[in-house]
């Protein structure tokens, strides 16, 4: 692969941290099913056993969390939002119907992944904290019931929705083709960039001829 | 990259799949076969015993590991209640209900032990060693110090300077062997429990109706109307028990009444609960006479009839400022002859059956309770006046003949230096309700440990004998006085006066003890039982023990350091002993009352010179044997599995221990050895008694063939006794313990007996044996009017059918003693009535009276200023010195039991360690306050004597009361933490109570001190 | 002689689809009644529970009153709750309350626990956990509206009364039954249980309280441990039995309505990403517009 036609989307310690806070999420998420839908009982199996699946699973979420946060730290300045993305918005029936006309002005992440970035992160903290309420033995046993019940009802929600969160992620990173790529090699083609990111590729192309450095 | 979208599309479809799938049902089934917890007992073996606890003697079934193969050792698991016991009905309270984790607890004893002097550990010893080794000291003690004859030169065969204690959780047959071993020797300082317990009972009951026992029986409260507790606490000490009191109230619609200082567990499912202050009881007891006489509340033909208050007293009998007639303050005691009737030509006690004798018993009875209004109740007891004014009314009703109430009391009344009068004034208000006699009636007396009714049956005490027979005093110099002095003759004419009986009680006795020794010319061994001098009870003999008088001890399932009132006293007492024996199946304080256990039993190890052992004894789940209950009944149980490690059981340790005497005194000789070498010890493997072979001793057996007064052969030789009806005074029958005959006869051991078919009004004849002749309610004769009709016909006990009584239970009376004859219904007094005036049989007056208790918040008795205390309670100088005053000292102490826990006995079980963990004591809140305490905190209570620490529970459930225009408060000390066990450490609760006993029994005042607090 | 899986009538995490075998449920429900009227609180059911279940707990403190162990644990199933209450006219009440499991007919814990089969329901009414399922995420401590179950700091699986289902399912009383002294916990069928407190009740009115009355909160579909109270319209002076338990809202949300509305949510998002998959195709960027950018940076 020539990195030369490439551009450096992002970074090792990123990719990095992204992929193990993949498998890492998809173990608590999944465990976090089985215990959600009694019929998915049997998706706990990804710890090894139900025990050991009630034990790990909020270790693991925490570590799900860490690495998001982070992810954040990384991420953030790309995904304040912008007048621009406002564009996004207008257009997004055009966005979903894959068009790439017209050019939309995004920068390094369009509106949609701007709302998933504060999405994912708004419901880790939720699922973080709701966790420690419920978080047996350590920690429940300083909470009232009353509060652990709340805990408990909100825990599932918020963890229903990052998931749905992550499935559109997903699926979007699936539909839109090099994206997994650059999540996986850390590099995106010149033309996926221009295509997808515009603004962000303008950027990287003046940066690149100014200093020569990348980014 | 390919590769990786494929797969990631296929997880995704498979998620789908899986939720789509599981949406419409077709999950897989992943239920594994659920099951419950197996079923644990399905053919372990079963055992039946009896719980070893306290006298309700509730039936208990054993389990035990292996189905009774010969190659599985049975270990005892799970132990639960017997459904078909007809007191307990499979129910077992805490302490029963946790006993498997006391057979298995941690201080069980596995191996004997001894400890040096002065040494600070145990060594382990055989068994071997340790028999030698106490044989030898014991025999070099009494050789040493045994008194052949007194000063007098009469024959008095005592050894003063070695005692024991026995043990009233052992079986009958163990106590059998006890009263042996120790008369043997002429051990006088001899004693049991019981002498800490329900002493006092006897002497108030045996006076007032005949026999010092419960009158009636569990399962019989049940038919009452009112039931009274006072002076006990069953719904504490006998949970079970107290089941026919809940029986009576939610099936008869019986009313509840508690009087106690303390709102206690009783109280909480009571009617009417009503403070008193401890020590008060008399005054509330009288104060109930006086109201029933002036309200009439007295059920008059059962009066009339059956108590003495037509008999007319003697003219010189009087009662003055405190003091009845014939005191003699130098002494202490009174002479009692003018407490008598007066006679008439023949010998028989005057009467007036109009009652209109001045002197004639219910007149005095009349004045002497004059004194006592309900504004002298309320000013001496705290009880608030409409309370006890409430509480008269209601007994009042039972006056009507068809209405009964029983009373339930235990040692709240026991424990006092007037405790006997408190009981005597029961059983007196019975008499006047016409309550004794009748089912749902009675003066209960709910005994201690579950075999405590058999050890005072057996007379293991230091101045009885079996069957309640005293042992001769070295006043009574041959058998001819001895048997004059105790056998009573007739009041009134035509009695049954059963203890005329007495020389075939005695007689027998002393061939069971001495067998072809005991012989006519030598008046039956009359000689080679000890005679006493003064009495050697617990609170004597611990002096005596405190004076360097004793030099070898043996405590056997006793735990002095801890019972004995005045643990510092008995502390230093113990640690002048030479030898101390402890035979006990757990590591009790008294064994390590060397050891220092820091702040809870601080001592000078090193300082201690006594050598000790320790044998390991088995407990009841490992032993065949019987217990008697309160109500009398003799429950035979067996053993579910052997004794723990080198445990033995108790005959087998007096069985070595006896023969390695007998045999140092075969070869060597020494102080007097006859009693020794003629006491019988006829058994099959004389080291070890089977508890059968001693149970039919007890019960005795003909020594020829007996024939009746036609001639006709009634038992042949050998063959065992039916009853006691066929007991002789010229040596040809044998037994051991005559209330005890037909409890094991030709026909079986009918202690064994498991029918609990009930023949009505409860009684179950056909359950175990009762003493005497299976009778279930003592004194029946009395639930029928003089004409035979029953007082109420839904209480008839027995009945009249043209030639014999019969009924539903055994009758109390001469079977053949037709109505209307001049036969009165108490057999065994001579005058055949129950006693409102009580003649000479107490030592503290013929009619109950309030004294203070000897350390009283009050500085005068209101009654009579000049006689605050009891004039006859016996105080050593040495113990007067460890009284406190009440300015030092402000608060009235009480000590108790509580449910969870027994004596000091349940803290070695887990199980009860675990509902009862820690040390506390209970005080009001009001106090509390004022002492900036509060729940938790840990405060310290002292007295002269000593101090504990313990954790308060602060609680409404204790007042301050109001007495003779001070505040008195009240504070509760529950009495079963110590420095062994499973519970956390804590002191032994009678580091506070004072050494003064009882006026007739020297039964300490455990109930009623004079205390400080203070935060710890 | 184990009770059989066929016997269960509820099982924790069990689709409703798929429900536990539940034909054979043609049998009397049993209950216990505890009348605390007559109850001494001498605490002989907590050690002959503790003596049948072979636990044993630690030995505690005193903390100034009667209750020991100071709560229920995992090694404590029942306690006794002692309380001092004094009515208006000075008249003092020992009221002795023997917690423990409620054994309800619609239990909170059994909706709450997220495991198969780890709560069970008998079709005798019996609650059972099974402590071999458990995975010790306490949420029936969530969905108990009594506050019973406990999780063991042993073994991190949750614990509590078993109203001894080994004795009941070979014909036995529990063992608590057995052993109360004077007859304040009795056991039999439901109906028979409610017609002796109905009995018992009338009693106790007729004794003066007015407020006596039975304890079998319809909240949570009937209990099968039955209270008689003195003051039954006071239940809170029981050391706070609450007067009307429900299993709360929340666990009702989260067990209710949350399962299909996200059960929905899953199905739409995943529905969409096929059909927009299928519909709108792959999203890719034209090969031309690469080669040109390479062109472009060459």
């Amino acid at each position: 692969m020539n990195k030369d036609k490439l551009i450096l989307r992002t970074r090792f310690i990123e990719r990095a941290s992204h992929w193990v806070m993949v498998l890492c999420f998809l173990a608590v998420a999944l465990s976090g099913l089985s215990w959600f839908f009694p019929s998915l009982n049997g998706l706990n199996a990804v710890f090894g056993t139900p025990q050991l699946a009630r034990i790990l699973h909020p270790f693991f979420g925490v570590v799900v969390f860490l690495l998001l946060a982070f992810l954040f730290v990384r991420f953030v300045k790309y995904n304040l939002p912008e007048r621009e993305d406002l564009a996004w918005f207008r257009n997004v029936r055009q966005v979903l119907a894959g068009e790439h006309e017209p050019a939309l002005q995004i920068g390094k992440y369009n509106a949609g992944q701007k709302i998933l970035f504060w999405g994912i992160m708004g419901l880790i903290s939720v699922l973080l904290v709701s966790g420690v309420v419920i978080w047996r033995p350590y920690f429940a046993p300083w909470f009232s019931i009353p509060s652990i019940r709340i805990g408990l009802l909100v825990h599932a929600i918020a963890g229903i929705c990052l998931i749905l969160l992550i499935i559109g992620h997903a699926y979007l990173a699936f539909w839109v083709k090099g994206s997994i790529r650059g999540m996986v090699t850390g590099y995106v083609s010149r033309s996926w960039a221009k295509t997808h990111h515009d603004r962000w590729y303008r950027q990287i192309s003046n940066k690149q001829s100014g200093s020569g450095k990348q980014q | 990259m390919g590769l990786g979208r494929r797969q990631f599309f296929k997880l995704c479809t498979v998620g789908a799949a899986t939720a789509t799938a599981a949406s419409l049902g077709f999950a897989p089934g992943m239920a594994q076969a659920t099951q419950s917890r197996q079923y644990k007992l399905l053919r372990a073996k079963e055992t039946r015993n009896n719980c070893t606890y306290c006298s309700v003697g509730c039936g208990v079934l054993m389990y035990s590991l292996g189905d009774g193969a010969k190659n599985a050792k049975a270990r005892i698991f799970h132990i639960e209640g017997d459904p078909d016991h007809p007191v307990s009905r499979g129910s077992l309270c805490p302490k029963g209900a946790g006993l498997v984790d006391y057979i298995h607890s941690e201080q069980r004893l596995l191996y004997p032990e001894y400890r040096a002097p002065g040494s600070d550990k145990w060594q382990r010893i055989s068994w071997d060693h340790a028999i030698e080794r106490i044989a030898r000291l014991m025999k070099d003690d009494r050789d040493a110090n045994f008194i052949e004859k007194n000063d007098k030169g009469t024959t008095v065969n005592r050894w003063l300077s070695t005692g024991m204690l026995c043990s009233s959780a052992a079986s009958s047959e163990t106590g059998s062997l006890d009263q042996r071993f120790t008369r043997a020797l002429g051990i006088l300082g001899t004693d049991s429990q019981a002498r800490v317990c329900h002493a006092p009972t006897v002497s108030a009951l045996a006076p007032t109706f005949g026999r010092g026992a419960m009158t009636n029986n569990w399962v019989d409260i049940k038919n009452a109307n009112v039931v009274l507790i006072m002076g006990g606490n069953p719904a504490e000490a006998h949970p079970v028990g107290f089941k026919w009191v809940i029986e009576a109230k939610i099936r008869n619609g019986a009313k509840v009444i508690v009087v106690d200082p303390r709102f206690n567990r009783s109280a909480a499912v009571a009617d009417i609960y009503s403070p008193i202050r401890a020590g008060s009881d008399v005054t509330f007891l009288m104060g109930v006479v006086n109201y029933l006489i002036t309200h009439d509340k007295i059920q008059h033909d059962y009066v009339r009839a059956y108590t003495n208050a037509s008999l007319i007293v003697r003219e010189d009998y009087s009662f003055d400022d405190g003091l009845f007639s014939g005191y003699d303050p130098a002494k202490r005691s009174y002479d009692r002859s003018s407490w008598t009737y007066e006679l008439d030509a023949d010998g028989f006690a005057r009467r007036d059956m109009t009652l209109s004798h001045p002197r004639c018993v219910w007149n005095l009875l009349k004045t002497h309770v004059s004194r006592y209004t309900p504004d002298m109740v309320t000013n001496i007891c705290g009880t608030p006046k409409a309370d006890f004014l409430q509480i008269c009314e209601i007994l009042g009703t039972t006056s009507a003949p068809d209405k009964t109430a029983t009373f339930l009391y235990a040692l709240g009344w026991t424990h006092h230096t007037n405790g006997a009068q408190m009981i005597r004034g029961s059983g007196m208000i019975q008499l006047l309700l016409g309550n004794i006699g009748m089912a749902g009636g009675g003066v209960n007396a709910l005994r201690g440990h579950s075999n405590i009714q058999g050890y005072t049956d057996l007379g293991l005490l230091s101045l009885r004998l079996p069957g309640y027979m005293n042992l001769p005093s070295d006043a009574q110099t041959d058998l001819a006085t001895y048997l004059k002095q105790t056998t009573p003759s007739a009041v009134l004419p035509d009695q049954v006066n059963y203890y005329k009986h007495t020389p075939k009680f005695f007689v027998s006795l002393m061939k069971s003890l001495w067998g072809d020794k005991a012989t006519k010319d030598n008046d039956w061994g009359f000689d080679w039982l000890p005679k006493w001098d003064d009495s050697y009870d617990v609170l004597n003999y611990s002096n005596r023990m405190y004076e360097g008088k004793v030099n070898g001890y043996i405590a056997q399932g006793f735990n002095p350091v801890a019972a004995f009132p005045d643990k510092n006293k008995a502390q230093a007492a113990l640690e002048k002993l030479k030898f101390l024996v402890i035979i006990d199946p757990l590591a009790t304080e008294t064994s390590s009352f060397w050891q220092n256990h820091g702040e809870e039993h601080d001592v000078d190890t090193a300082a201690i010179q006594t050598e000790v052992f320790r044998l390991p004894s088995s407990c009841f789940a490992e032993e065949d044997g019987s217990i008697v209950n309160s109500g009398r009944w003799l429950q035979w149980h067996w053993a579910g599995a052997a004794p723990p490690g080198e445990a033995w059981h108790d005959g087998k340790i007096l069985g070595h221990l006896f023969l390695k005497i007998r045999e140092l005194y075969e070869k060597e000789g020494g102080a007097n050895p006859a009693p020794i070498l003629n006491m019988a010890w006829d058994y099959a493997d004389p080291f070890d008694p089977k508890p059968e072979e001693v149970a039919k001793e007890s019960n005795g057996r003909a020594l020829a063939d007996l024939h009746d007064e036609q001639g006709n052969l009634i038992l042949r030789k050998g063959q065992l006794l039916d009853d006691f009806s066929q007991l002789r005074d010229d040596g040809t029958t044998a037994s051991f313990n005559w209330i005890f005959a037909g409890s094991w006869t030709e026909k079986g051991n009918q202690m064994a007996r498991r029918d609990n078919a009930d023949s009505g009004l409860g009684c179950t004849p056909g359950w175990a044996w009762a003493w005497p002749q299976n009778r279930r309610i003592l004194y029946n004769r009395a639930s029928a009017d003089p004409q035979g009709k029953p007082w109420d016909p839904k209480r008839k006990l027995i009945g009249w059918d043209g030639a014999r009584w019969s009924g539903v239970d055994v009758p109390d009376f001469a079977v053949t003693a037709a109505p209307g004859t001049n036969t009165n219904p108490f057999i065994m007094l001579p005058e055949g009535l129950g006693r409102l005036f009580s003649v000479g049989a107490m030592n503290d007056g013929p009619f109950p009276e309030h004294y203070e208790p000897t350390e009283s918040p009050l500085a005068n008795n209101p009654l009579h200023p000049n006689v605050t205390y009891s004039p006859t309670a016996r105080v050593y100088e040495s113990d007067r010195k460890r009284m406190g005053s009440r300015e030092q000292f402000p608060y009235v102490a009480t000590t108790y039991s509580i449910t969870e826990l027994f004596r000091h006995w349940t803290k070695h079980a887990r199980l009860n360690a675990i509902v009862q963990p820690e040390q506390f004591i209970e005080i009001g809140e009001k106090l509390a306050a004022d002492k900036g305490i509060v729940q938790g905190d840990l405060v310290r209570v002292s007295t002269q004597r000593g101090y504990i620490k313990a954790k308060a529970v602060v609680t409404k459930r204790i007042r301050r009361l109001a007495i003779d225009g001070q505040d008195v408060d009240t504070i509760g000390i529950p009495c079963h933490w110590g420095y062994e066990g499973t519970t956390r450490k804590g002191f032994l609760a009678n580091t506070l109570t004072p050494g003064v006993g009882d006026s007739n029994t020297h039964t300490p005042e455990y109930k009623a001190f004079l205390v400080n607090i203070e935060k710890a | 002689m184990s009770m059989q899986s066929q016997d269960i009538i509820k099982r924790s995490a069990t689709n409703v689809l798929t429900p536990a075998p539940r034909a054979r449920d043609h049998q009397a429900e049993v209950a216990k009644l505890i009348d605390v009227s007559i109850c001494i609180g001498c605490k002989a059911c907590q050690v002959a529970c503790n003596e049948w279940n072979d636990l044993r707990d630690e030995v505690g403190h005193n903390v100034g009153v009667y209750d020991n162990p100071a709560d229920l644990s995992a090694e404590t199933w029942t306690l006794m709750r002692f309380d001092e209450v004094e009515d208006e006219s000075g008249k003092l009440e020992w009221l002795i309350r023997k917690d423990g499991c409620m054994h309800c007919a619609d239990p909170g814990c059994l909706k709450a626990c997220p495991q198969p089969g780890a709560i069970i329901q008998y079709a005798n009414g019996i609650v059972d956990f099974q402590s071999d399922h458990c995975i010790g995420c306490g949420y029936c401590i969530a969905g108990c509206p009594f506050d019973v179950p406990r999780i063991s700091k042993k073994d991190n699986k949750a614990y509590k009364c078993t109203l001894c289902v080994d004795r009941v399912s070979v014909g036995q009383e529990p063992a608590c039954v057995k052993t109360c002294p004077t007859g304040a916990i009795n056991f039999g069928s439901k109906q028979d249980m409610l017609h002796q407190a109905s009995e018992r009740v009338t009693e106790l009115q007729g004794r003066g309280f007015a407020g006596a009355g039975i304890y079998d909160p319809q909240g949570v579909g009937g209990t099968h441990v039955v209270y008689v109270l003195q003051h039954a319209d006071k239940p809170h002076l029981y050391h706070k039995l609450p007067t009307d338990p429900r299993i709360s809202s929340a666990i009702h949300g989260w067990k209710g309505w949350l399962k299909p509305v996200a059960a929905v949510a899953f199905f739409a998002t995943l529905a969409g990403t096929l059909f927009h998959y299928v519909g709108v195709g792959p999203n890719e960027v034209e090969e031309a517009d690469e080669k040109h950018e390479e062109d472009t940076h060459a």
